[in-house]
């Protein structure tokens, strides 16, 4: 029995330790009651056949996002215990928080945010928009987006089932060597560490390859590189760094395992391995990645910039050559996580130098936004007010930046709370900011009606207010000494006040989220007073505003021609027709749903499962299926179909009686 | 060129001295060594440097936001206005200048910076100190006092001191955040680290990179007195009962947590050395018992 | 929306999607390998790093023996050679001559990977396995990780030559050949750098 079910006993739950069973338990009765509440409306079938199965960008799109919002509120209840124990484990009191599970909490928190929460919601958004700005009706290869997103999920429920069997990783979000070889980390949190962030890893890789040729090879005609959006941009920028980086991830990971499964010593101490490669290799990844996530991000904020001001971009070709050549840079910058390995003063000083170039192109971006603004006529919605807290946030959060990348001063910042107080002012106040701007946006879009304004500013306002009373506190402890990621500090540092006010700027972020997710309650259940029959609520500018809302599932009825930067401004108010509305519907040319990717997802979990727990003929079982899937599509030519142009017109009819009606 | 470096200045010792006055727990800020004043003075020049773009940026933001709100008739509506040369000439340019005057900075200071360059007082010999990382404790071994400590870091006022570092435990950072200067401390490796303190006094010391389920007791204290002072804490040390052979090592390097300072009078010859190379060829381990891992 | 699909679409659509799915495969194809390319110069850069690591034991000049090398990339080449008379038949539409050539490559990659899996099980058995040192741990993941790749290859040609045989030359089957001749090609490159990198310097 034992052996059947290779290190997997009932120790692996944990019990003992009250914090962690509270958390499994109601993220397992959470569980429990969505399969319930699913089960009794009798809406798997629905689920399989409509959401699991789909290939639509759309609706993955919006799979991704519902996923990253789940997650966020996991990734906060860390933060938020995190927090807490920092803030009564002073002197005598050791907190509620043993070290051993605060540990695997911060290790948790930061590879939720980034991988589980910022992750889905970058490419989600990008999922939800680049097709339709880009005039095209799907991705590039769309059964691979279902299966990218299934292996991300794969990732995802491991992430959640390390709380209720076994235990995470306790060694950092980038889990440095050698603390994470198998001799300092016995149990299986680094593994599952391993095999949640390869899993999604791939999927990740994958996304973006479709992503870039979906941009390079389906632009519609006219649409030139010059003439694509912003976010477009960002987003064909973002899927280069993927392509690039993530490959070096999973050879990062694929080293580490190497060493923990067969005795390899890639990363160990002794036998002649050397930590250090695995941390640049990881840095080598891990810069690119942030750059990934905030890219995207300037996108968001440049199409929501424009539009609210009913002002183009100023500057579009600048912006496009700044966040080119911040994506180029990106890559020659990662030394500057490690200044103090003691790679001597000629290299110390060559990646300082880099990384503070990265600077001029980024400011060049603020300054750009800045001037859209400068005579332009500012409608203040709740996308605005996130873009107006990010340019100021992130304004601050470059120059902590900058400051880290000047060795000098990193000697001594380094590894301290200014770093934590450094990356969260600028993936608060730069990818949070504009993913939250990003969803408001684009809501109309993706679900047909408004998202509720009142809720939304004031969850900036939390977030904003909350951000400087949880953060500035960090700054000003780095400079008394405090490092990151301790569980207790002796009282005589004079650190708790500070600690203190740190917590209360969580609980304001808290109230900041909890506005968020009634913002969408409110706003699902007000969806009809906001719908949005015109398919373009904010007198946009580019191609997605050219389709009802929410599109049909084939985006657009005939594929647009466009022949300037904002097509459909210019078909609105100078006369400038995108859609040769003279000939007759054609049928139009779509993939099939399968299920396959899910599948593959399914075993692709039970492989990762029996790798972390050495369950052997679990591993060589979904082997063997995921093999077999994998033959089987490959087998199946029925892959697509055609939708008549009787039945395009009687959508786009039906679509245009609804319009009129409203 | 003049006119901006004073300005700089200007600023700096504004920013400097409002926070100087601030609380005397800034260490960083209250630094008591030479590389860590010259540390805390590259970050105010740095930020004063950047300030010169940020405030305006924070100020024109929410001029222009408050200014072009739609409900304002009074403002200008130009929609046309998307590009301008002399603008994109000013915000390339003004970044590229201050980046440039920093990247002089940072390629001066990373240099004169440099933990491994060794610093130089004329007639004072450097103090050698080996920092050993240890789960969860610091090792010191004084090589040419013969003594060594843990948890407890004595040094003279105004003599260098050359830390040699690594580990014999997990990766970890080794920082007095007070005197400045932060080296990774790796196993089989040397890293090395010169700090000059300034003032006599205690200051705290820390691990700065997690190692696992001891870290929060990672710190040590570091007291600096006269020369005076420090031999007659050597010769204290030499007084006391332990002595750090091989096996007492053994024993030392079993994972304990908030490890209370210890002294020994006496170190095994080479100890250090044989702890780097414990890593580096097979048969070595033996000797210094990994087994105990 | 499933119940309205109907299947009568035109032959000269599927022909433009043909062309469209083909360019956009290949395209896709190609990034792909690029990636690929960036995960075996992490090995590269590993191997490069750790290779003088050898931790009191042997290193690459008492291990490699550069004949037994030299054999298995004659049948690496020749595989790929072998491979591009295939891609020639499919574009002269001949079945059975693809199937033949493809065949052959079969064998010949089959051969490579026989030699080297028992390079690997010497090395193991003489106690030079992985876990030796550093030097040899990075050894083995760079040749084990192209290896991986060639037999990866290897059972996606296996499952060509079947539907070449079972559905003919269709522009999906050419399409998923194409793929499999740019893969295969890829991986004769990557060889040819790790037989000068590993082997030759090594031997050097």
């Amino acid at each position: 029995m034992i052996d059947f079910l290779g290190k997997l006993t009932w120790d692996a739950i944990p019990i003992h330790e009250p914090p962690a069973i509270i958390a499994g338990a109601m993220m397992v009765g959470g569980f429990v009651f969505l399969v319930a509440l699913v089960t009794y409306f009798k809406k798997w079938g629905y689920l399989w056949k409509e959401w699991f199965t789909s290939v639509d960008h759309k609706r993955i799109g919006l799979m991704y996002i519902i996923i990253a919002i789940v997650m966020l509120l996991r990734g906060f209840a860390d933060a938020a215990l995190m927090r807490t124990q920092q803030a009564i484990s002073v002197g005598s009191n050791y907190g509620f928080l043993p070290p051993d599970h605060y540990n695997q909490i911060f290790t948790a928190h930061g590879v939720i945010m980034i991988f589980f929460v910022a992750m889905p919601l970058v490419v989600g958004l990008m999922n939800l928009v680049v097709p339709l700005q880009i005039g095209a009706r799907d991705v590039a290869f769309p059964y691979l987006n279902s299966l990218s997103f299934w292996l991300f999920m794969v990732g995802m429920v491991l992430m959640m089932l390390s709380l209720v069997v076994g235990s995470f990783a306790t060694t950092g979000w980038v889990n440095y060597a050698p603390l994470s070889e198998k001799v300092y980390s016995p149990g299986v949190g680094v593994d599952y560490y391993i095999w949640a962030l390869q899993i999604s890893g791939i999927g990740t890789t994958i996304s973006g390859i479709n992503f870039f040729v979906t941009i390079i090879k389906m632009r519609c005609p006219g649409m030139t590189l010059m003439k694509m959006p912003v976010f477009t941009w960002t987003a064909l920028c973002s899927n280069i760094l993927i392509i690039i980086s993530f490959p070096m991830m999973t050879a990062a990971l694929a080293l580490l395992t190497l060493d923990r499964y067969l005795g390899f010593h890639f990363f160990t101490d002794t036998a002649g391995g050397n930590p250090m490669l695995y941390v640049n290799l990881i840095w080598a990844w891990g810069h690119p990645e942030v750059y990934i996530l905030v890219l995207p991000a300037f996108g968001v904020f440049s199409e929501v910039t424009s539009t609210f001001s009913r002002k183009p971009l100023f500057g579009y070709a600048t912006m496009v050559y700044a966040t080119v050549s911040i994506t180029v840079l990106s890559f020659i910058v990662w030394v500057h996580h490690f200044f103090t390995m003691g790679a001597g003063a000629n290299v110390n000083a060559f990646f300082g130098i880099m990384t503070t170039i990265i600077a001029i192109p980024t400011g060049v971006k603020i300054f750009n936004w800045l001037f859209t603004m400068f005579r332009g006529r500012i409608w203040f919605t709740a996308p605005m007010y996130f873009t107006i807290g990010f340019i100021i946030t992130f304004s601050i959060g470059g120059m902590t930046g900058v400051l880290l990348a000047v060795p000098g001063a990193d000697f001594i910042l380094h590894n301290s709370l200014f770093v934590v107080a450094h990356f969260h002012n600028v993936i608060i106040g730069g990818v949070v900011f504009a993913l939250m701007a990003g969803l408001s946006f684009w809501c109309p879009k993706a679900l047909g009606f408004k998202m509720n304004e009142g809720f939304g500013k004031a969850s900036f306002w939390f977030w904003l207010v909350g951000f400087y009373v949880a953060f500035i506190p960090l700054y000003v402890l780095s400079f008394m000494g405090a490092t990151r990621r301790i569980s207790h500090y002796d009282a005589s540092t004079g650190w708790h006040p500070l600690f203190v006010i740190a917590f209360v700027g969580m609980l304001l972020i808290a109230v900041g989220i909890a506005c968020q997710v009634l913002q969408i309650l409110v706003s699902i259940i007000k969806a009809k007073e906001n719908q949005d029959y015109t398919g373009d609520p904010w007198d946009g500018r580019t191609l997605e505003w050219a389709t009802s809302s929410p599109p049909p599932f084939y985006n657009f009825a005939r594929i647009p021609t466009v022949e300037t930067l904002e097509p459909h401004w210019d078909a609105k108010h100078n006369a400038k027709p995108i859609f040769d509305e003279s000939k007759p519907y054609e049928d139009i040319h779509m993939p099939r749903n399968t299920g396959v990717g899910a599948i593959i997802g399914l075993f692709a979990f039970t492989l990762s499962f029996g790798l972390i727990w050495y369950i052997w003929w679990l591993v060589i079982a979904s082997g063997l299926a995921i093999f077999a899937c994998v033959v089987a599509r490959s087998l199946d030519h029925d892959i697509d179909y055609y939708v008549p142009a009787e039945e395009v017109e009687r959508i786009e009819h039906e679509l245009m009686l609804r319009r009129n009606k409203a | 060129m003049n006119k901006i470096k004073n300005f700089i200045i200007a600023i700096a010792a504004f920013v400097g001295s409002s926070l100087l006055t601030g609380c005397k727990d800034l260490v960083l800020i209250h630094s008591k060594g030479m590389i860590g004043k010259d540390e805390r003075d590259l970050i105010f020049t740095a930020v004063a440097l950047m300030l010169l773009v940020v405030i305006p940026v924070i100020i024109l933001t929410l001029v222009f936001a408050y200014k072009y709100r739609a409900s304002n008739p009074n403002a200008k509506y130009d929609p046309g206005f998307t590009h301008s040369t002399k603008i994109e000439v000013v915000v390339w340019g003004v970044p590229i200048i201050i980046i440039g005057i920093l990247a002089v900075i940072v390629w001066k200071t990373t240099h004169a910076l440099d933990p491994y360059k060794p610093i130089e007082i004329e007639g004072v010999k450097p103090l050698n100190v080996q920092v050993v990382a240890l789960d969860w404790k610091w090792l010191f071994i004084y090589p040419e006092q013969h003594v060594a400590t843990v948890n407890y870091l004595q040094l003279p006022v105004g003599v260098p001191v050359d830390f040699t570092v690594t580990a014999d435990a997990p990766m970890n950072s080794f920082i007095i955040p007070q005197l400045g200067g932060q080296i990774y401390a790796m196993a089989g490796m040397k890293t090395h680290l010169s700090l000059l303190a300034d003032e006599e006094g205690v200051y705290d010391g820390r691990g700065y990179v997690i190692n696992g389920n001891g870290f929060n007791g990672m710190h040590f204290k570091a007291h600096v007195t006269s020369q005076s002072g420090f031999d007659s804490w050597v010769q204290e040390v030499k007084s006391s009962p332990n002595s750090l052979t091989t096996d007492a090592y053994k024993q030392l390097i079993k994972p304990t947590e908030y490890v209370q300072p210890q002294f020994y009078a006496s170190v095994s010859d080479n100890l250090f050395e044989d702890i780097v190379m414990k890593y580096m060829m097979p048969g070595m381990d033996d000797m210094q018992g990994m087994d105990t891992k | 929306m499933t119940s309205q699909i109907l299947n009568n679409h035109s032959a000269d659509h599927h022909h433009d999607h043909d062309a469209e799915a083909t360019a956009k495969v290949a395209f896709g194809f190609w990034i792909y390998i690029m990636s690929d390319c960036i995960l075996f110069s992490c090995f590269f850069a590993s191997y490069a790093v750790l290779h003088t690591n050898v931790f009191g034991g042997a290193g690459p000049k008492e291990l490699f023996d550069l004949n037994y090398v030299m054999v298995e990339t004659f049948l690496l080449l020749t595989s790929s050679f072998t491979y591009g008379l295939a891609m020639l038949a499919t574009h002269k539409n001949n079945k059975g001559q693809v199937l033949v050539w493809l065949f052959i490559t079969f064998l010949l990659g089959l051969g490579f990977i026989g030699m080297e899996i028992n390079e690997f099980h010497h090395l193991i058995i003489e106690g030079n396995g992985p876990s030796r040192s550093a030097f040899l741990s990075s050894f083995f993941g760079l040749v084990g990780l192209h290896g991986l790749h060639v037999t990866c290859g290897l059972i996606w040609m296996a499952l060509l030559m079947f539907q070449v045989s079972t559905r003919g030359l269709t522009a999906m089957v050419n399409r998923k050949l194409a793929c499999l001749s740019l893969f295969w090609h890829f991986l004769d490159i990557i060889w040819i750098f790790v037989f000068t990198v590993v082997y030759l310097m090594g031997v050097m």
